[in-house]
């Protein structure tokens, strides 16, 4: 029987079925699942990688050593992994080595929402994009005999709808690939000048072959019907774009889409009266057949930014002649008021970014993690957030400005969680001390990889199989690199929060912060079972407590209440009453 | 042409869920869709959760029918709208085709904004919602509670639906069991039935 999986499933499981044997990512959304699911198949070794440059290496080294390998990240992730794979389009493989790519269209959880299309096109390789969970498994499987016969790594594009919306499929056996055998060839893997200059017409050359696969692959179909209109289309974006097209269409639809093939492009052209390119973010596909001379409406009608959808394409074809499809909506007469997101009850970050928004002329560069949240309100308590691993180097330029520009009394703080911190915060922390930074940096180290979903990283102890590793210390490391003041409030007091920020803009020697305090959501974490209430004959409901932006704490009728099936008793909120009318009671089961 | 068009999508039934992260949404379109699975129907089912976990909204799209291509449901296309808490109906209710139903938790969750005062949560939603809608209002929490957990607050939005949009002819009572742990199974067919009937007598209440 058929069975739903998400993309993500459907991908761990075509990673499965093709034998793979070394899995290395790094978390991030929409990726996080893939691996999660992988490593709970059996005969695969699967990793969290501190970040996704050491994944896509090491990857590649397992696919040069002669076993099928995959690396698997978000599309921010590529940036960082960018140099191995550019390179390693020049050095080819041994075993199937495949790099998954999990774009972000329309940002639901990310700060930019890049199309890693041209990644492929950028680094010479070949490139899939599944539309559905089938394609998902059957695409994987392609993938490998793609990269072993063509001898290059294989891109693997994915978006957040494909990753997580559930489709029906039909699992395979695992297919049996023997071990390839590996031995010295420093002609081919060392990438030297020489090497590489030696290898660069090769690429080419495979670069024309998997032209001719393209055209002749079974993931690019062409669907002739009444040829009036013909609708050339790639990823979740096909399945849109049958929703909204006419009956009678035509379709190219392409599954395989660098390179593109370009017999059967021309072919379906000369066939079909208008052509629309139907593609989520950049005109990649549009351009290309453009520049093949090819008439096409495309980008002039269709957003090139934010994720697609029908409704979207509907509108945005409204005057193409089948404009009455576009779907009426009845409106209420009051509106909803926006839920933001917002750090969960006891989470550690709020007692130490509270204590932090009272400082006066602070500058806090920021970080990609849950901590993020603290730039809004109320908390309000970060000035900057651009990359993983940014939070302490950002900072550091911050400080050197002022310094140029003669600005004394600004208290610069970078801050970071503990993955990030191994991800790429330690580059960071060594630029501080090697360039002598007036910048305190803060590792908001609440033991696990908070935002994608409690992943473990290289400071829990445990690994992505929930098997005990070697627990790596962030105070040793800042220590080994020059801290030599490491102070370590509990971020869930207050008053010894401020007390080691003081503490660190005083002092006289190079001084980090690291906090070690679990996040609440880590489940073999065990905690007091104990809540907080409201006092009703103390509560004067100045409504201070509304500071520390707890979702427990409410009021009705001007009245404070902490909502018992949300409070964990992290009793930050108890901190800040001066009235002492918040007392601490045992949790109910 | 289009008009064959419209016949194909008008077989395809169009749910959406949303609540806040956390009410258990997740879990009850898993419980749907396995159910229309066993039926042999083709389903797509897509959702957004990224930030689910930190209290934002979560939204659920299941679609069914003979042959689903997107995975998702654009505005004004949805059949039914489950919304798990009462100020999520009126954001999800865009996704509503005209006079579609809504099932309704009157049920409350402060977001941030309005709990601390700078916004202020809307009144009257229930009553808004009716003059558009086909609206079945039913107090989960409360039932939820008098069965002793108020975490099957979820399934007795379910129920709720089942007899709401008249899902009665798929197996649910397999569905239960295959996605519900043992030890809670009786707890979560009490809640299910109990959900039907809410539903059916507001419906009774309506016709009245």
């Amino acid at each position: 029987m058929k069975k739903l999986m998400s993309g993500n499933e459907a991908i761990a499981r075509g990673i499965y079925e093709a034998s793979v044997q070394v899995a290395s990512a790094y978390p991030g959304t929409p990726s996080t699942e893939i691996l999660e699911n992988l490593s709970h198949y059996p005969d695969t070794y699967s990793e969290w990688a501190p970040n996704e440059k050491v994944a896509a290496e090491v990857a590649f080294g397992a696919a040069v050593a002669g076993v099928r390998s995959v690396c698997i990240m978000k599309h921010v992730g590529v940036n960082v992994a960018a140099d191995p794979i550019f390179t390693s389009s020049y050095l080819g493989v041994n075993a199937g080595f495949v790099i998954v790519s999990a774009d972000d269209p329309g940002m639901h959880s990310s700060q930019n929402e890049q199309d890693n299309r041209h990644y492929a096109r950028a680094a010479k390789l070949p490139m899939f994009e599944p539309a559905d969970s089938q394609d998902c498994i059957d695409m994987m499987k392609e993938a490998y005999l793609i990269s072993e016969e063509y001898d290059c790594p294989v891109f693997f594009r994915t978006t957040t709808r494909i990753c997580h919306s559930k489709s029906l499929v039909s699992e395979g056996a695992k297919q049996e690939v023997p071990y390839k055998p590996y031995s010295r060839n420093a002609g081919k893997y060392v990438a030297v000048p020489a090497v590489a200059a030696a290898r660069r017409p090769l690429i080419e050359e495979r670069m024309q072959k998997l032209e001719e696969y393209s055209n002749h692959s079974t993931f690019n179909k062409i669907e002739f019907n009444d040829k009036k209109i013909g609708v050339i289309s790639s990823g979740v974006a096909m399945q849109y774009a049958r929703e909204v097209f006419p009956a009678g269409t035509s379709y190219l639809q392409l599954g395989f889409t660098y390179p593109l093939p370009k017999k059967l492009i021309r072919q379906f052209a000369s066939e079909v009266e208008t052509i629309y390119i139907v593609e989520e973010l950049d005109p990649f596909l549009e351009e290309q057949i453009r520049a093949m001379d090819i008439k096409v409406v495309g980008k002039d009608k269709i957003p090139a930014m934010f994720e697609l959808n029908p409704s979207i394409l509907r509108h945005a074809l409204s005057d193409e002649g089948f404009a009455d499809a576009v779907i009426e909506t009845a409106e209420t007469k009051i509106q909803a008021v926006p839920r933001p997101p917002v750090l969960c009850p006891g989470c550690p970050h709020r007692g130490f970014f509270y204590a932090a928004s009272k400082l006066e002329n602070t500058v806090i560069a920021g970080d990609i993690g849950c901590y993020t949240l603290a730039a809004s309100d109320p908390l309000l308590a970060m000035d900057t957030c651009i990359c993983m691993g940014g939070g302490f180097t950002v900072a550091m330029g911050m400080a050197k400005a002022f310094e140029a520009a003669g600005i004394t009394d600004k208290k610069v703080f970078g801050v970071m969680g503990d993955s990030t911190f191994f991800h790429s915060g330690i580059t960071g922390a060594i630029e501080i001390i090697y360039n002598g930074g007036n910048v305190i940096p803060v590792v908001l180290d609440n033991r696990t990889t908070g935002m994608t979903g409690q992943q473990d990283n290289p400071g829990t102890g445990y690994s992505v199989t929930n098997d005990p590793a070697e627990k790596i210390s962030i105070p040793a490391i800042l220590q080994a690199i020059g801290f030599q003041e490491i102070l370590k409030p509990n971020p869930l007091n207050l008053s010894a929060v401020e007390k080691a920020l003081n503490l660190a803009l005083e002092s006289e020697v190079p001084t980090a912060i690291v906090w070690e305090s679990p996040c609440r959501l880590i489940k073999r974490e065990e905690f007091a079972p104990i809540q907080c209430a409201v006092d009703r004959d103390l509560c004067t409901s100045c409504r201070v407590c509304l500071d520390v932006g707890c979702p427990s704490i409410y009021f009705v009728e001007d009245q404070a209440y902490i909502d018992d099936t949300l409070c964990v008793g992290c009793t930050v909120c108890k901190q800040t009453c001066v009235f002492d009318a918040i007392k601490i009671k045992k949790m109910e089961e | 042409m289009l008009s064959e068009k419209i016949k194909e999508s008008s077989l395809i039934k169009n749910i959406v869920l949303i609540g806040v992260g956390g009410q258990g949404t997740i879990l009850v379109s898993k419980i749907i869709s396995s159910a229309l699975v066993t039926a042999g129907k083709d389903v797509k089912m897509s959702e957004i959760h990224g930030m689910a976990q930190r209290g934002g909204s979560v939204l659920t799209q299941i679609r069914y029918g003979e042959n689903v291509h997107s995975p998702i449901i654009s505005e004004g296309e949805a059949d039914i709208l489950v919304a798990f808490e009462k100020m999520e109906a009126l954001r999800g209710s865009k996704y509503l085709r005209p006079q579609g139903t809504i099932v309704v938790n009157d049920y409350t969750i402060m977001p941030l904004p309005a709990a601390t005062g700078r916004v202020s949560y809307p009144s009257s939603i229930v009553d808004s919602l009716r003059e558009k809608y086909n609206t079945i209002s039913i107090d989960a929490g409360e039932a939820a509670i008098q069965l002793g957990a108020s975490r099957v607050m979820n399934v007795v939005l379910l129920g709720a639906l089942v007899e709401g949009y008249n899902m009665t002819e798929f197996d649910w009572d397999r569905a239960l069991v295959d996605n519900i742990k043992p030890q809670f199974l009786n707890l979560n067919i009490s809640a299910f039935a109990k959900g039907r009937q809410l539903a059916a007598e507001t419906i009774i209440q309506a016709a009245i």
